[in-house]
This record gives C-alpha cells, sequence and structure tokens, in this order.
C-alpha cells in the first residue's frame, strides 16, 4: 500500500483540511498579534457558523445533492446562489458575533492581568457551545450533501488511484481567495496598516491618531468572518457538524497557530497546512488513533527548539 | 417513526440540567417517581446509571421510561415493599457520551443511599468495568439492561484477569440480561460470511466494548475463512476519516466491519467511507443499533447491517409486542431496541426483592442471581453461575428506507447462537 499514489491521496485530505484549519488558525493569530490573548472562544465561533450554514440552507430550501446509479448528479443552478447566500450570512454571522464577544467580553479586561481575558474567553467559550447544544442538539447533525462529489482526476479520463473530487475543490475555492484577500488587505490597505500599526506598538499607533478600539474591533470582525466560512465549507466537505466540533478544529487551529509562530500570519497558513498533512500522513500510515499524539508530539518538539514557532511571532513585521 | 424530535424540549432541559449539574460537581437531580407516602410500609430503592446526555439520550430515555413502565404496573411495589426509583445520568455534556468520574459518582451514591437495593445499569460496558468493582464491596445487586464485553462475566473470554479483577469480594454482584458480545462478534462474522464476503477491514473505536467485539469478529472471521486484510482504530472525536477510508479503498475489501458505538462517531466513519467509495457491505454491533446513528448518517446508512442481542422492535411479537404497544400509548414514541431490557430488569428486580423478602443487599443480590425459569418478557430464561442470561436469540436488522421517506432499522433475520 505504499505506493506513491497512495501518498498523493493523502496529500489531497490532508491539504484540503489543512486549507480549512488555516482559515479558523487565521483568527487566533490575527488577534493574539493585536491583543496578545489566546482567543478560545473562537473555535466555537467556527462552529455556531457551521450551525448558521445549515439553518440558512435548509431555510432557503437548498436541495441535497441527488444520487442515480451510485453517482452524484451535477446540482441545480439555483444551489449555487444558496450557497453564496449562506457563506455570506455565515460570515456575516460569526463576524458580528466575534465582534460582540469581543466588546463584551474583553474589551473591559483589556487593560487588566493578562489572565483576566484569557479566563473570560474560556468562559465565552463555554457559552457558545451552550448555545450550540440549545440550537441543535447534543447529537451530531447531519449536514445533506449540497456538493456534489465527482472524480476530477476520472472525468479528466486519467484512471488513477488518487481522486480529487469536486468537494475537495470547493474547499480550495472557498478558502484560498479568502487569505488572499486578507493578506491583501492588511498589506495593502489604510485599515490594515492601522492593524499592523497597532500590532507593534499600541501606545504609539494612538498616539499618531488610530482608533484602536476600532482596529480591535475590526480585528474580530475579519476573524470571525473567516471562522464563518470556514464553518461553511467544512460543513459541506465533512457533511457533519456538531457542538463539539468548535473544540477538535479549534485545538489543531490553535496548534497551527502556535507551530507557525502565533502573532504571524504567514506562521498560521504554514501551520494549518502542515498540521492538515502530518494527519492525514498519520492517519493513512500509521494509525488514526496515534494522530493526536503525532500533532502535539510534534508541537512539543517544535517549541522546544524554537518557542517562537517556526516562522516567529510577529504580525506587524511579517504580514 | 421520528422517534426522538418529539422529546427535543425535554432534550434541552435534561442537558441544561446535566451541564449544570457537571459545572457544580453533582450529579442529575430527581427523575425520581414520587412514592405514595403509606404508612409503616419500608421503601427500596431502585437506581437506573445510563448515559441522558449526548447521541446516547434517545436509546437511554427510552430504557428508563420502560423501567419506570415495569415499577408502575406493578404498583410501585414488591412484596411488602414501596418501590422507589431514580434516573441517574452517566454522561456529561461536555464529553457527549458516558464518563467514569461520572459512573463512579453514581455508583458512590448508590453504595452511600442506605434505601438502595438494586441498580440498573450500565449502558456501556466501559462504564459497568467502573462500578462494578464500587458496588461489588458493599454486595449491591447490578443488573445490566445493555452491556455486552464478554470480559465482565466469563472467564477466558476477555483479558487473563477478567472477570475476577472486577469483583473484588470474591463473589459476584453483576448480571445482564442481553447476550454477550462473545455470541454477537461471531454473528456479525458469520452474516459477513453469508453475505459473500471473503475479505474484511475492521475498524474499532479503541473503546473496551468496541473493541472486544471488533476482536470477536476477528477471529470468528479467521475461523471461518473470511481473511483481514486491514484494521484501524479511530479517534471518536477526529474531524474526519477520509485516511481510513482512503484505506479501505485500497484494499478494496467485500465488507467492513466497525465495533464501536454512535457516539463515537459511527455515522461519519459510514459517511466517509461511502463518499470515498466503499460499496461492499458495512456491518456494525448493537452500539450503532439506534436511530441517531441512521439520522445522522442520512443516505450513507441505507443498506447498513447492524446485529443486535434479541429482536428489532419491528418485529416483536406476542408479550413483546404487547409491551410495544403499552410503551407507544404512554410515551407517544416507539420504544427503543434496548428498552425491552429495560423493562426486564425492572421485572427482575422487583421479583428478586418480592423473593427476598427482606431489605438486605446481599439476600436481594442472592435473590436476583437465584432467577430461574424467568417467564418474562423475553420468554423464559434464567441467570447462570456468571450472571448471564439463557437467551441467546440474536438478529440481523438492516437500514431501510421506508414508504414516508426516513430510515428505518428493519429485521433480515433471526439467529439463535448456540
Amino acid at each position: 500500500m505504499l505506493t506513491f499514489e497512495y501518498f498523493l491521496q493523502q496529500l489531497v485530505t490532508g491539504l484540503a483540511n489543512g486549507m480549512l484549519i488555516t482559515l479558523v488558525a487565521i483568527g487566533y493569530t490575527l488577534v493574539y498579534g493585536i491583543v496578545e490573548m489566546i482567543n478560545f472562544a473562537h473555535g466555537d465561533v467556527f462552529m455556531l457558523g457551521a450551525f448558521s450554514s445549515v439553518t440558512t440552507l435548509q431555510a432557503l430550501g437548498a436541495q441535497a445533492v441527488k444520487r442515480v446509479a451510485n453517482k452524484d448528479q451535477p446540482p441545480i443552478p439555483e444551489t449555487y446562489l444558496w450557497l453564496v447566500i449562506a457563506l455570506i450570512t455565515s460570515m456575516v454571522f460569526c463576524a458580528t458575533l466575534n465582534v460582540l464577544i469581543e466588546r463584551l467580553a474583553y474589551r473591559r479586561l483589556r487593560r487588566g492581568s493578562r489572565m483576566a481575558p484569557l479566563i473570560s474567553a474560556i468562559g465565552v467559550s463555554f457559552i457558545l457551545q451552550n448555545f450550540g447544544i440549545y440550537w441543535k442538539g447534543v447529537s451530531p447533525v447531519n449536514f445533506p450533501r449540497y456538493i456534489p462529489q465527482i472524480d476530477l482526476v476520472k472525468a479528466f479520463g486519467i484512471d488513477s488511484f488518487v481522486r480529487v473530487t469536486t468537494k475537495d475543490v470547493f474547499v480550495f475555492v472557498v478558502t484560498v481567495p479568502l487569505v488572499i484577500a486578507l493578506t491583501l488587505f492588511i498589506q495593502r490597505t489604510k485599515l490594515g496598516k492601522a492593524m499592523r500599526a497597532t500590532a507593534q506598538d499600541r501606545d504609539a499607533a494612538q498616539l499618531m491618531g488610530i482608533d484602536i478600539n476600532r482596529t480591535i474591533a475590526l480585528t474580530f470582525l475579519l476573524g470571525g468572518a473567516l471562522a464563518g466560512a470556514a464553518g461553511l465549507v467544512s460543513g459541506l466537505y465533512n457533511n457533519t457538524a456538531g457542538f463539539q466540533m468548535g473544540f477538535s478544529y479549534g485545538l489543531n487551529s490553535f496548534t497551527a497557530a502556535v507551530l507557525g509562530g502565533i502573532g504571524n500570519l504567514n506562521g498560521a497558513m504554514l501551520g494549518g497546512v502542515f498540521i492538515g498533512i502530518l494527519a492525514a500522513m498519520s492517519d493513512g500510515y500509521l494509525d488514526a488513533r496515534w494522530t493526536p499524539v503525532v500533532i502535539f508530539g510534534t508541537l512539543n518538539l517544535v517549541l522546544i527548539i524554537r518557542p517562537s514557532g517556526i516562522l516567529g511571532q510577529d504580525l506587524a513585521e511579517r504580514a | 417513526m421520528d422517534k426522538i424530535a418529539p422529546k427535543s424540549r425535554r432534550t434541552l432541559l435534561k442537558t441544561a440540567t446535566a451541564v449544570a449539574g457537571a459545572v457544580a460537581g453533582t450529579s442529575l437531580p430527581a427523575l425520581a417517581s414520587a412514592a405514595p407516602a403509606a404508612q409503616g410500609a419500608e421503601v427500596i430503592k431502585i437506581v437506573s446509571s445510563l448515559p441522558l446526555t449526548g447521541p446516547s439520550y434517545g436509546q437511554s430515555i427510552s430504557v428508563v421510561n420502560a423501567i419506570r413502565m415495569a415499577i408502575e404496573e406493578a404498583g410501585r411495589k414488591s412484596g411488602n415493599f414501596i418501590i422507589e426509583y431514580e434516573a441517574l445520568d452517566d454522561a456529561t455534556a461536555a464529553a457527549a457520551k458516558w464518563m467514569a468520574e461520572k459512573e463512579a459518582e453514581n455508583a458512590n451514591k448508590a453504595l452511600n443511599d442506605p434505601d438502595t437495593m438494586v441498580y440498573i445499569g450500565t449502558m456501556n460496558s466501559g462504564a459497568a468495568k467502573v462500578s462494578i468493582p464500587i458496588l461489588n464491596q458493599a454486595n449491591l445487586v447490578m443488573i445490566s439492561p445493555a452491556n455486552t464485553y464478554p470480559g465482565l462475566t466469563k472467564p477466558g473470554k476477555g483479558e487473563a484477569n477478567e472477570p475476577d479483577v472486577y469483583y473484588p469480594s470474591g463473589t459476584r454482584n453483576y448480571t445482564r440480561v442481553v447476550p454477550a458480545d462473545d455470541l454477537q462478534g461471531a454473528v456479525g462474522a458469520n452474516w459477513a460470511k453469508k453475505l459473500g464476503a471473503k475479505t474484511a477491514y475492521v475498524i474499532d473505536d479503541t473503546e473496551l466494548y468496541g473493541k472486544g467485539i471488533a476482536d470477536v469478529f476477528v477471529a470468528t472471521a479467521e475461523k471461518i475463512g473470511i481473511k483481514l486484510v486491514g484494521r484501524s482504530g479511530i479517534d471518536g472525536k477526529a474531524s474526519d476519516y477520509r485516511a481510513v477510508a482512503t484505506n479501505v479503498r485500497a484494499l478494496k475489501p467485500d465488507a467492513v466491519y466497525f465495533g464501536g458505538i454512535t457516539d463515537n462517531n459511527a455515522a461519519k466513519v459510514l459517511k466517509d467511507l461511502r463518499d470515498g467509495g466503499f460499496d461492499g457491505s458495512f456491518i456494525g454491533p448493537d452500539g450503532i443499533f439506534d436511530t441517531t446513528f441512521l439520522k445522522t448518517a442520512g443516505d450513507a446508512a441505507e443498506g447498513a447491517y447492524c446485529t443486535f442481542g434479541g429482536v428489532a422492535v419491528s418485529s416483536y411479537e406476542g408479550s413483546a409486542k404487547e409491551f410495544a404497544e403499552k410503551y407507544k400509548a404512554a410515551y407517544h414514541a416507539d420504544p427503543e431496541a434496548y428498552a425491552i431490557y429495560g423493562y426486564e430488569a425492572a421485572k427482575v428486580a422487583l421479583a428478586a426483592i418480592a423473593a427476598a423478602g427482606v431489605k438486605d443487599r446481599t439476600k436481594i443480590r442472592d435473590a436476583v442471581f437465584a432467577t430461574k425459569d424467568f417467564k418474562g418478557i423475553l420468554g423464559t430464561w434464567g441467570f447462570d453461575a456468571n450472571g448471564d442470561t439463557s437467551v441467546t436469540t440474536m438478529s440481523v436488522s438492516i437500514a431501510a428506507r421506508l414508504a414516508d421517506g426516513t430510515l428505518s432499522w428493519e429485521k433480515v433475520e433471526i439467529l439463535t447462537a448456540g
């Protein structure tokens, strides 16, 4: 089974998962870069994004993919519109939620001890999880198949063990542009400049006339929007959502952010893709039960050798 | 057959209570039936410990309802005693499944309550492993409506030190009204053979029950000429199982056997297998024999097989059918697969309390173990010295789409394992 094609297949799975992890990891890293706190509630915002997506899609009356003769049929054209609406709804919902969380649970604690917002974040995480339970119940929710699974490799007439399906491609189609847009926003726009300045030296930025509260709120807004997008994509990709998904994805994403260098945007991307691939390889070549050991073992190793992560910690300098 | 939905409001309430309980470090309060305050008569309490939070809720609440039904039918009395019942929850919202700490807490609570004489539980074999030794010291009898791991009672079927390790006092206190997995795992393998499988891939959830039954499946499969092409243990919290699905696709087994429970992401495993292009037979044990599994797996569930110690609710006959009708009249939903065992466990407990005639844990334990030729809803049966039932009826069900579009476990065949 140790063929090259098998390796490629795990790579495809790893890359797709890695992109999802990246979207969530960016939320951790942006916030850390600016206010130097770990937003433990971030994973749960992502979870609520998935819940809101399934609710929106069902409310719109979107139709799940039909299977004929064991093959997925292409979706009806309206589906694309429903998906775009669900994506926007989920992004707006999570962005608003994240801004509200910052306003209500973190802002007043900003000047206090460093532990205070951290503990507040853990509290918010519990609140969001219980809200998730209230919304969808404790059992995992079936996220219907709105994206057909069609093997593109075969569609191009190549007979290979490797399958790259429309579902895998969908993950990239949504995540890659979002990551590029965010990078451009931070590097090229005035608001992005304000974010970088605030990250570098909050007091100096304030003296230069930057509205700190607004810049920090903007950071939470961006992180939340990406989490919302990730929620939709993960729901469509994995076809399951549950109130615990924020915890498991959150832990992987947080690990990715730390691994790459927390506070560093490129670090979050590198870390996300790295963790995704590492997990897929460990699942494939060892056994799924060892995967958490491999991931967290690697994290330990990196932190011992390079405590500031692979790419170091600075959002301002490197973003 | 939307069995769980009508109770969703109660689920919420219970979840909220459970969360509060978990946070405060206390157990779930009061599901106790208010006992009539008769003068002079002594009170004997029966408690159950089942996962009432998480995907198992539907199955567990059905068992609780059935126990309550049995006690109500007896007029909340047995012999000269007034019977009280309390349903404890051994799951937490944070884990969404049973937790060892919670099960230990429940066992200790029962142990320290002088009125508690019978402990009906647990749902999960791993949980029984925690509570049996605690209750063993107090001679408090356990009757499980659902545990199927053989090593809990049968020497030579589990680890070398099992089952004696669970009984520190040297005397047995644990019984179960369901047939164990040494029968069920074998039935699973025989079924795979009957479906024409020559090769099989085994996935387990690494829990006591899941790994145990998967081991039995593997042993039997090898004996009857099914080749094991691969095996994986999974993390029930992982977000996807695509890598395992890729292995399965590479090895092209005729059948996949899943040893595990719905709470450990069984539905997601099946979805990923089907998405990965596996179109062979999927066979699971009674751990996935519930409606939550069907709902979560959706389309992917269609055609999945499941073995069960007993028969599917849809093929009940005689007194079992009457039970299902009475249950439906009382609770406005069909009973889940294990409800009937909860009912039978409560009946055995009531009979043993009457037979013992005294409020004494040792005497009541002995009376439960003395159950022979018991004319119950499962037929006429008794416990052997290990506390195992003499019932050996097994069945295989298939996830089929009903005329109204919902999925349901439907009987395929009833077998008697020997």
